[in-house]
């Protein structure tokens, strides 16, 4: 038996691609566009497509993680198999240059080429292979105007043996010319019976134990990003099976990992701006002698946030759902705590200093709540 | 004859002193075999370059330790030749791409592409990529980030990445969701003392409780900036007893000053001096962010309470515009008129509204 397992270990070490090593967003990536969670409505008009082989221009958008580069990836398998995929598909993203050079020259002279004739699947199934090719442009959001320009008119002359497919977040960001060309199909924000079941799907599948409290953490903190929730959870299992003895995964963790604020200093940072946290509103009827009050307490406790380097962003999105979701607290003053973040969020975009806009807010939603 | 701050770095993941728990995992992950991409954040002086250093070490053994540097050439999609600074040894690289500027994206790919498509060559190696830290990570512009997404899912079997950054708030999230987030907080004022009879021990000296107390708190969380201090301060006064007092740097007291200048009296003639005083500083390279949070902080300290949260949210207003307009000094400037406005009229009890 020995014998065998040290065999086994050395062929491994030689593959090149050890698959326990992928991530595994690829590795779990969905073979068929069955598999894709969620998304049911652009998965049914797709499987449609599958039966006619005919595809229009797609564009695919929504927020990351939600699956519009798997599901393209898993339709051209389906239809090409893996022996016709090579020299059928071609993926450019953003980490190639696409400026308007490559869109003149590597996407055109691509997308002229007549398909190549069908090779036999070596694998015995049957694949639909329609006549033409796709090319898929990931990211398509961070390419230029100008090369989106160009790809108006290629779009339109090799339509019949090219097919394009734009995979983009942000749909405005796409020229209006290329957007009317194709069929826009909508991504949303995957629902948590979906994550939860793809994750436990997963975690069998690594056999790892996983606690539906975890689960339901990793979903929380991810916010329907699938890719992202099924990346933590590979560092978290990562992190627990790499101490020895393995130690069990804990929401802890994963809130560490996701660098989400501990819910005990934001709660201690609102208690500072003078709203009062429902866990200890019993508590909160004792004076705190001694301690600093105002102006100078706020700008203590954003030096302590700061200190402890958690960034800017996360913290005010934190601070931002405990008091937008306060239930006490009026109407009014919740609106005015909503333009400050609002504005700070603009100021954190443009690359504004960090602690300086914390500071910013925290004043005005003191100010907020004891003034009014 | 080094600084105290480098002759005293510590060199593994056994030798750092504060964030146990933090080295522990880092162990364990280098030990592991499938080493994940990392970003590292946390403020200034809290020691993530080290535990980047320790982290590889632990990796790859002393090797990492034989560094060389080296001058690259690339060329910007216009045919601009830029000249970036690369220091590398035979099992990872480390890069600056803000030293491109607007061209880091030109750096990000070029570099990443070439690093990820070759092999590690050596057999004895322990791990068969290579790692690649990049510095300054949130100074990264937005078209190099998007460069890096899918570099860093294709050649995983070839490359891993670990980023450097003061803050994630300027990354973009699907960066974050492909890194293994590493939060070094600075250390508390316990931790650095314990640092710092560290060293003390280490060259053979006393040092008294109350003089690494006040070194302590003096540096904020910035370890470096203690070590750098307790350096200063032995060179001064070799005993170390008695009231010590740290110097502070001298852009901090110009700061300060510019700072009473402010709060002493406001008139037009004032704002010409003080802006003397502005170009001043500017001139001697100090970032005008930092200025303006300087003097804003003192300015604070010693007006009345009721107007420190105006005074401080001009302050992040007019930084906000500092970052988006050109030139550093026109936004300085209209935050010191703004305050001397702000403090006559809370002073003489003007009535605001007409004014807005």
């Amino acid at each position: 038996m020995a014998f065998f397992q040290a065999k086994s270990t050395s062929t491994a070490s030689k593959h090149s691609v050890d698959p326990a090593h992928q991530p595994w967003v690829e590795k779990y990536r969905p073979k068929t566009i069955d598999d894709v969670s969620a998304q049911e409505h652009t998965v049914a008009v797709l499987k449609k497509t599958l039966v006619s082989t005919n595809l229009p221009h797609m564009l695919f958008y929504g927020p990351p993680g939600t699956g519009k580069t798997s599901t393209i990836l898993a339709l051209a398998r389906q239809l090409f198999g893996p022996d016709n995929f090579r020299n059928r598909v071609l993926e450019l993203n953003a980490s190639d240059e696409r400026g308007i050079s490559i869109v003149r020259e590597k996407i055109k002279s691509f997308a002229r080429q007549t398909p190549r004739a069908q090779a036999v699947a070596s694998d015995g199934n049957v694949y639909p292979c329609p006549p033409y090719k796709i090319i898929i442009l990931d990211e398509a959001d961070s390419m230029t105007q100008d090369a989106q320009g160009a790809l108006r008119r290629i779009m339109e002359t090799y339509a019949r043996i090219t097919r394009f497919c734009l995979v983009c977040n942000y749909v405005t960001r796409i020229i209006e010319p290329l957007a009317s060309r194709c069929s826009k199909f909508r991504f949303t924000p995957l629902d948590s019976t979906s994550t939860s079941s793809r994750l436990s799907y997963i975690a069998s599948a690594e056999n790892i134990d996983v606690d539906p409290e975890v689960i339901s953490t990793l979903i929380e903190t991810s916010g329907g990003d699938l890719r992202r929730s099924i990346t933590y959870l590979q560092s978290a299992s990562r992190l627990s099976s790499s101490t020895n003895p393995p130690v069990p995964i804990t929401p802890h963790d994963i809130q560490e990992i996701a660098g989400v604020v501990p819910t005990a200093s934001i709660n201690d940072f609102v208690r500072t701006l003078g709203i009062s946290v429902i866990e200890d509103m019993d508590v909160d009827g004792l004076p705190t002698k001694g301690k600093l009050k105002g102006f100078n307490a706020v700008q203590k406790k954003v030096k302590g946030i700061m200190r402890e380097g958690y960034s800017a962003s996360q913290t005010l999105s934190q601070l931002h759902d405990t008091i937008i979701l306060h239930p006490t607290l009026p109407a009014r003053q919740k609106a005015k705590c909503a333009l400050a973040f609002a504005e700070a969020d603009k100021a954190l975009c443009d690359g504004a200093d960090e602690e300086l806009w914390v500071l910013e807010v925290g004043l005005r939603i003191h100010k907020a709540v004891t003034i009014s | 004859m080094s600084l105290w701050v480098d002759k005293f770095r510590p060199k593994t993941l056994d030798d750092l002193h504060y964030h146990q728990s933090l080295s522990a995992r880092l162990k364990s992950l280098a030990a592991s075999a499938d080493f994940p991409h990392m970003l590292f954040y946390g403020p200034s002086g809290a020691g993530k370059k080290t535990r980047i250093s320790c982290t590889l070490r632990q990796l790859f053994g002393s090797g990492v330790e034989k560094l060389k540097i080296d001058q690259r050439v690339f060329i910007s999609p216009s045919k601009r030749k830029l000249e970036i600074n690369i220091v590398q040894s035979n099992f990872h690289i480390e890069i600056t791409p803000s030293e491109a500027g607007n061209y880091d994206r030109v750096v990000i790919q070029d570099l990443l592409k070439e690093i990820a498509q070759t092999q590690q060559v050596d057999l004895n190696a322990k791990h068969r990529f290579k790692v690649v830290v990049i510095n300054e990570a949130d100074s990264l512009s937005r078209d190099a980030q998007a460069a890096l997404r899918r570099t860093m899912e294709k050649y995983m079997s070839n490359m891993r990445i670990i980023l450097c950054a003061n803050s994630t708030s300027r990354l973009i999230a699907p960066i974050k969701s492909r890194c293994l987030l590493m939060r070094v907080a600075a250390p508390n004022p316990e931790e650095m003392q314990m640092v710092l009879e560290h060293v003390a021990k280490k060259l053979k000296f006393d040092l008294p409780e109350e003089a690494s107390q006040q070194i302590a708190e003096d540096c904020g969380g910035n370890m470096r900036k203690a070590l750098l201090v307790f350096e200063a301060l032995k060179m001064q006064s070799p005993d170390l007893s008695g009231s010590l007092k740290i110097a502070k740097p001298d852009w901090e007291t110009y700061c300060h000053k510019v700072a009473d200048l402010i709060v002493q009296e406001q008139s037009p003639a004032r704002i010409l001096e003080v802006r003397a005083k502005l170009y001043e500083l500017m001139t001697h390279c100090i970032p005008p962010t930092i200025i303006l949070k300087t003097v804003a902080e003192r300015v604070v300290e010693r007006v009345d309470e009721a107007m420190k949260a105006d005074i401080m949210h001009w302050a992040a207003f007019y930084e906000t515009r500092m970052r988006l307009g050109n030139k550093k000094i026109y936004h300085l400037e209209a935050w010191v008129v703004k305050v001397m406005s702000l403090y006559k009229h809370f002073m003489y009890n003007f009535d605001m509204a007409d004014f807005e």
